[in-house]
């Protein structure tokens, strides 16, 4: 039973990885049409404002991971202003231009981090050795960490998207933008609180995924891009609540899968491959997601 | 610089350059022609690479029957993969697409008793000391030198060897390719690209259409891969990441949607661009030392990407009524 509940904690935190991507993907996604497919950079950007603010100038963790998501949602902003609306302008507004667009920026991101940072791993400066014990399962402390951050992270975002005015608007103009546009909800300053939301809600992803992987580079946030879209087609397409949902689920379903108990489980190597059964049967059964209705065309 | 001036060093560029623009042509056909969005391109490369060379080395097939087994590999994971475009959104097509590539590419390097794992092909499980799937094609391919050297009147290296096969390869699925798209049924798949809605309306078989272009395309990519096997006789899960399949991409729509000639032109162009920020001594690439180089290079290619939505949809040969990416 302790090998069940050490993978159910892990599948959560990867989980809520995964869910609070997932929810600033599928905004955008909804709402502008973009795949962002360099959101997981936008994520490992976050991690290395966290080290500068952390490690650099010696910030403690918490006060690094919420100068980090500012850092990120002014960054998410300012590519709105210079990037996507300027694309969106010139004619680039069907999926795939901006699919297309966002692998082209994906690279960008990436290949400038490097550049500027290097190709060897980081840290944040917190005790990496120092494990906690809890009910019998092990958690490293900054896994300890991510997951208290994790845990205030996704109450706040169930209640912005849920109470706020922002939030809601932003969900009325995933859901229906020509009703919302008729209700009064103003689109284009809609677009910059959605950019908000997103940036902030990778910011605290990407440090959250630091924290778990202990160390990282460049890649971080690229390697698991794939995995936070099946979340998002999970929660159906522009489906914030799905999307929050469906992260969850497909961090822990992974997990699990290699459960010794399960037959065995599956080789632990092979967690991507359930990653894309869970897609498949969605696509096959569900495509509008788990908690959606039938919309797809 | 010696190696700039030498005709060997062409000789292996235009052979690269012919396989990845193969493979071109398989994104042309089910992209570029018909509009689907489908990310396996590479992947299709990496089933006819391991088929084949498994097929060889463990099993014993012969060189023909390897190749022909290995195509229909390939043809039947597009198929397969090609299936949620008969009923979903483009979108979704894409990202199972691709999701479906890694998982190619995942299972080549992990499933080390079939394919070798991370070693490549080197490691495929028994053959006596290495990988000897190309051994019943250097007959072929010495044969084939010889009837080139015939012409010639001076023996030709392997380089030059593949060059020559390679572009005959291409040129003889170019052939169809062009008279295809001219075909009626290829008026019906670009009826598909334009508007799906109104083909069906007009009775046409989008669906049927759909899966033979998912599975030529398949059988394109697989020949892409086997040349690509063959002339480099080793090869690692790798060779076949999401960023060669956004490489060739990039190819195409620099050289425009719709038809098979600007494949290659595409494929020139981001060629000299690529290998320039490399090879190149001028200013300001001089400054760099050969990482940062590499760093610059795919920095490069994501802004030339980016240029191009925003500035050429249509790549640089391609009719603005071809474009697919704006719209």
């Amino acid at each position: 039973m302790t090998e069940f509940f050490q993978l159910f904690v892990n599948g959560l935190t990867a989980g809520a990885v995964l869910a609070i991507s997932a929810v600033g993907i599928t905004l955008i996604y909804g709402l502008l049409n973009i795949a962002n497919f360099a959101h997981g950079d936008y994520l490992t950007l976050a991690a290395f404002a966290a080290f500068g603010f952390n490690v650099l100038l010696g910030a403690h963790i918490i006060i690094a991971t919420l100068a980090a998501v500012a850092t990120i949602a002014i960054f998410a902003v300012a590519l709105e202003v210079i990037f996507w609306r300027p694309l969106r302008r010139r004619g680039a507004r069907n999926f795939i231009s901006l699919f297309l667009s966002s692998l082209g920026l994906a690279l960008v991101i990436r290949y400038s981090l490097f550049l500027v940072a290097g190709p060897s791993s980081r840290s944040f400066a917190v005790d990496r050795f120092s494990v906690v014990e809890l009910f019998g399962v092990r958690l490293s402390q900054s896994a300890l960490i991510g997951i208290v951050i994790t845990v205030i992270a996704m109450l706040s975002v169930g209640a912005l998207l849920a109470y706020s005015t922002v939030g809601r608007t932003v969900r009325a103009l995933g859901d229906n933008p020509s009703l919302a546009a008729v209700s009064g909800i103003d689109p284009n300053r809609i677009t910059l609180h959605a950019w908000v939301i997103a940036g902030s809600l990778a910011g605290v992803a990407g440090v959250i995924q630091a924290l778990v992987l202990t160390s990282f580079d460049a890649n971080m946030g690229g390697t698991f891009i794939l995995a936070m879209y099946v979340a998002v087609i999970l929660g159906g397409i522009g489906d914030a609540y799905g999307a929050l949902v469906a992260g969850l689920v497909v961090g822990t379903l992974t997990e699990l899968s290699t459960w010794t108990v399960l037959a065995g489980g599956i080789d632990p190597r092979y967690k991507p491959i359930v990653l894309f059964s869970i897609l498949a049967v969605v696509l096959v059964f569900r495509p509008y997601g788990i908690l959606g209705r039938e919309r797809l065309r | 610089m010696s190696a700039l001036v030498s005709g060997e060093f062409w000789a292996l560029v235009g052979t690269i350059a012919g396989i990845y623009s193969l493979l071109g042509l398989s994104i042309q056909l089910q992209f570029g022609t018909t509009g689907l969005m489908i990310f396996a391109q590479t992947a299709y490369m990496a089933v006819g690479a391991y088929t084949m060379a498994i097929l060889t080395v463990r099993v014993g097939v012969g060189l023909p029957g390897a190749v022909l087994i290995a195509i229909a590999a390939a043809m039947l994971f597009s198929f397969v993969t090609t299936m949620p475009a008969v009923r979903l959104r483009g979108d979704y097509l894409a990202i199972f697409t691709l999701a479906s590539a890694e998982i190619v590419r995942h299972v080549a390097r992990n499933a080390d008793n079939l394919t070798g794992g991370a070693q490549g092909s080197i490691a495929i499980p028994g053959g006596e000391g290495g990988s000897q799937f190309d051994s019943g094609w250097r007959l072929v391919e010495s044969e084939v030198a010889a009837i080139i050297g015939s012409f010639t009147g001076n023996p030709v290296s392997h380089n030059v060897t593949m060059l020559v096969i390679v572009w005959t390869v291409f040129l003889l699925i170019s052939a169809p390719f062009a008279l295809a798209v001219r075909s009626p049924w290829g008026r019906v798949a670009k009826a598909i690209r334009e508007d799906e809605l109104a083909a069906g309306a007009l009775g046409k078989r989008i669906k049927r259409i759909k899966l033979q272009v998912g599975v030529l395309g398949g059988a394109i990519g697989a020949i892409a891969g086997i040349l690509f096997a063959f002339h480099f006789g080793f090869f690692v899960p790798d060779d076949f990441a999401p960023l060669t399949l956004l490489y060739v991409w990039t190819a195409v729509i620099l050289g425009g949607m719709g038809r098979w000639w600007t494949v290659p032109v595409g494929s020139l162009v981001f060629g000299t661009i690529y290998a320039g920020t490399r090879f190149l001594e001028i200013p300001p690439i001089d400054l760099l030392g050969a990482a940062e180089r590499a760093y610059v290079r795919l920095i490069v290619v994501g802004l030339l990407i980016i240029a191009l939505m925003a500035f050429r949809p249509q790549g640089l040969l391609g009719r603005r009524e071809d474009s697919v990416l704006h719209g």
